[in-house]
């Protein structure tokens, strides 16, 4: 699994000069970004700094005004969704998007569609490979939801879970993808500190267990601090500081623009 | 506030609770509770089934004087009833399971009537081309193809009609997707009426559409073999082989449209109907399943309407109102979208007030009360109100989809229950409320 395609600079992923404007608003300004292989890194930065905004371009929910978007070596930049999502990139939402009537394991298994094959004329017949597939793919969503660390809710609505159990879910649902990368979009939010500790250790088990890079976006920096290898602050839509977590927190630019500010909020 | 409903409804739950146990009634419900979930879900099925099979059997001697209804439907009004039903299940793919407003199904049904016009029948007079038609001489000139074939191919037509249409409007969302449809449902009806005179061409035949058209039969080699009718129209019980064979189709569709529901495919359709935006971030290309649930729809649209063609003998421009997509519509709403089995339902009890119900009853009333109008022609108030009264009163359908139903018995709402499409309005958090209160709760 670990062997993939790798681009020339050896990262899973190159973001070159990625920009979004929406209208006269300027969202994302030329930022270059790059992820290595089973790395975790961190996108940080104050509410509006254009962090959600890239990882949407990232997964082909926005067009890039400009810019160039390789992933594991292949030209993502403006695909459709399934497609960035079939070449490996999974991801969840800041707003928990799961289907709420559906059940459990069925969201799971709808995130592995691009994994499945099952066509028309053999669902309706009901050919032995379409039913092998099918219950193999139940079983392996089931070990997914219990990976999450969620227990026997497989037959519950996703709308009827705890709000906790619902972020899982989203995980669960976003690893059926089977992604080489698994983008986070503050996972965290609406957690209690107690929670967030909880769920920030179950995100390293899972870059330990699994053969995938981790992008974590949040506001919140404190969070992203024990686990990632690698931050990146954004204000305005620039990049103004990237590095490991100590320098990123010594950086004047980034305590100016960003600690500054929480520290009087 | 979640909270609170959760609670009130499971006080009025042990209430029921009570009653209940204290009636033999309840007895009877655990006994039957008790039963493996597959039996409790195929005996009703085989029941009804039976009675469906057999009615043409037994129909002649029903009452012909019954209080309210005066008669049950005959042959050629049961035939007509299950022929829309089966549109239903149609457009219940494309409304229910994938959430896609579709406001011109109509379209569906005149493209496949028309297809078996210009199979079946002698419209094409510049050609002869016989191809395992029955009923019909041997120096009839037009196109003449075996009904069962034109059944298919008016399928596969209809299916790649969908397809065409689906792929320019399927980009748009929720209200603009229906307005395009409505286009779409009034352009078919326009075009068939006047595409009498292409460039000198008749593929329509104006408003007098195309007739006779050749009717299902299994021809004499069949018929000399194993006894099966050479043709339908020959017959002297014609009604009853028409009724049987559209039972069949029903079932045909329901099956499919039950096996697609589970599959890989309809996962993926109810998704993008949960979420469009989330699904398409999972993987699910979205125009691309999308346009297959159009095509899905049409598929069994178009064979419906070819059906109907070929039992009316006729396609003409006036079969295809708007006011068809709507009824259609309705029905799907009614029996509650995504249950096939409600749709099943509501779309026998709608198609029967629209072919007879509606005149017996106004019929009745008229002799049996001081009232004097004629029911029929308010029809479509009737069925107007019948909506309001199901949108207050059970806005999930007459019977829920099996998952909307657990949301009633649970009562429980997270936080994501946000409408994606006005027709979803029906999941609003005070409606479902109510609907929960007239439901009654298991146990």
């Amino acid at each position: 699994m670990s062997e993939h395609q790798v681009s020339g600079s050896g990262n899973l992923l190159d973001a070159e000069a990625v920009r979004k404007e929406f209208g006269g608003l300027l969202a994302v300004n030329d930022l270059d970004f790059t992820i290595p292989e089973r790395a975790i890194v961190s996108l940080i930065g104050p509410n509006g700094a254009g962090k959600t905004t890239f990882f949407n371009t990232l997964t082909g929910l926005y067009k890039t005004t400009s810019g160039r978007i390789l992933f594991a070596g292949e030209d993502v930049t403006d695909k459709p969704p399934h497609a960035i999502v079939k070449a490996g990139v999974g991801r969840t939402f800041q707003n928990i998007r799961l289907f709420p009537q559906m059940t459990a394991l069925e969201n799971v298994l709808v995130g592995m569609h691009s994994r499945l094959k099952g066509g028309i004329l053999g669902s309706i017949v009901g050919t032995p490979r379409v039913r092998r597939e099918e219950r193999e793919a139940r079983e392996k969503a089931r070990e997914l939801i219990r990976f999450a660390g969620l227990g026997s809710v497989d037959d519950e609505l996703a709308e009827s879970l705890a709000y906790g159990d619902q972020r899982r879910l989203e995980v669960a649902r976003a690893l059926a993808t089977e992604p080489k990368l698994l983008l986070l979009d503050e996972p965290t939010a609406g957690m209690n500190p107690q929670e967030t500790v909880t769920f920030m250790e179950f995100v390293s088990t899972l870059r330990e267990q699994r053969p995938l890079a981790i992008l974590l976006i949040e506001h919140d920096m404190k969070v992203v601090m024990g686990i990632s290898e690698r931050v990146t602050v954004l204000d305005y839509g620039e990049k103004i500081a990237e590095g490991t977590p100590q320098e990123v927190q010594k950086d004047e630019r980034v305590i100016e623009a960003y600690l500054g500010r929480a520290a009087t909020a | 506030m979640a909270g609170r409903g959760q609670r009130s409804r499971a006080s009025l739950r042990g209430y029921r609770g009570q009653v209940a146990s204290s009636t033999g009634l309840h007895r009877v419900g655990a006994a039957w509770n008790q039963l493996p979930e597959r039996t409790r879900s195929l005996i009703p099925f085989f029941a009804l089934l039976t009675i469906a099979v057999t009615y043409p059997l037994y129909v002649d001697s029903l009452p012909t004087n019954v209080p309210v209804i005066l008669t049950f439907p005959d042959m050629h009004s049961a035939v007509t009833i299950l022929v829309f039903t089966m549109m239903a299940v149609g457009l219940n793919v494309v409304v229910g399971y994938c959430g896609l407003l579709d406001l011109g199904y109509v379209a569906f049904y005149a493209l496949g009537a028309y297809t078996a016009g210009w199979l079946a029948s002698g419209q094409f007079q510049q050609v002869k081309f016989h191809f395992g038609s029955v009923g019909i001489t041997h120096d009839a000139r037009g196109i003449h193809i075996s009904i069962w074939l034109v059944l298919l191919s008016a399928a596969i037509v209809t299916a790649l009609g969908g397809i065409f249409i689906g792929l320019p409007t399927l980009r748009l969302r929720g209200d603009y997707l229906a307005i395009v449809t409505l286009g779409f449902g009034e352009i078919v009806p326009q075009f068939v009426r006047n595409a009498d005179n292409l460039h000198g061409f008749d593929l329509t035949h104006g408003t007098f559409g195309i007739n006779p058209i050749d009717s299902p039969g299994f021809g004499n080699r069949l018929h000399n073999a194993v006894g099966l009718p050479v043709s339908y129209q020959q017959e002297f019980d014609a009604d009853r082989l028409f009724f049987w064979t559209v039972l069949a189709l029903l079932l045909v569709t329901i099956f499919c449209c039950i096996r697609l529901r589970d599959s890989r495919l309809g996962r993926a359709w109810i998704a993008i109907r949960e979420d469009e935006t989330a699904a398409g971030a999972m993987g699910i290309p979205l125009m691309r399943t999308k346009t297959w649930a159009y095509a899905i729809g049409a598929f069994f649209g178009g064979a419906a309407g070819a059906y109907i063609a070929s039992f009316n003998s006729v396609a003409n421009p006036s079969q295809f109102n708007f006011n068809i997509s709507i009824f259609l519509l309705c029905m799907v709403v009614l029996g509650g979208m995504g249950s096939i089995w409600g749709v099943v339902v509501a779309a026998v009890i709608l198609s029967w007030l629209n072919v007879e119900g509606l005149a017996n009853i106004g019929s009745w009333l008229n002799s049996n009360t001081p009232l004097n109008f004629e029911v029929a022609k308010y029809q479509f108030g009737i069925y107007g109100v019948i909506l309001v009264l199901m949108m207050l009163f059970r806005p999930v359908g007459l019977i829920p989809e099996r998952r909307r139903k657990r949301e009633l018995e649970e009562g429980t709402r997270g936080p994501l229950d946000e409408p994606i499409y006005e027709m979803r309005g029906a999941d609003e958090p005070g409606a479902g409320e109510r609907g929960a209160g007239g439901n009654i709760p298991r146990g």
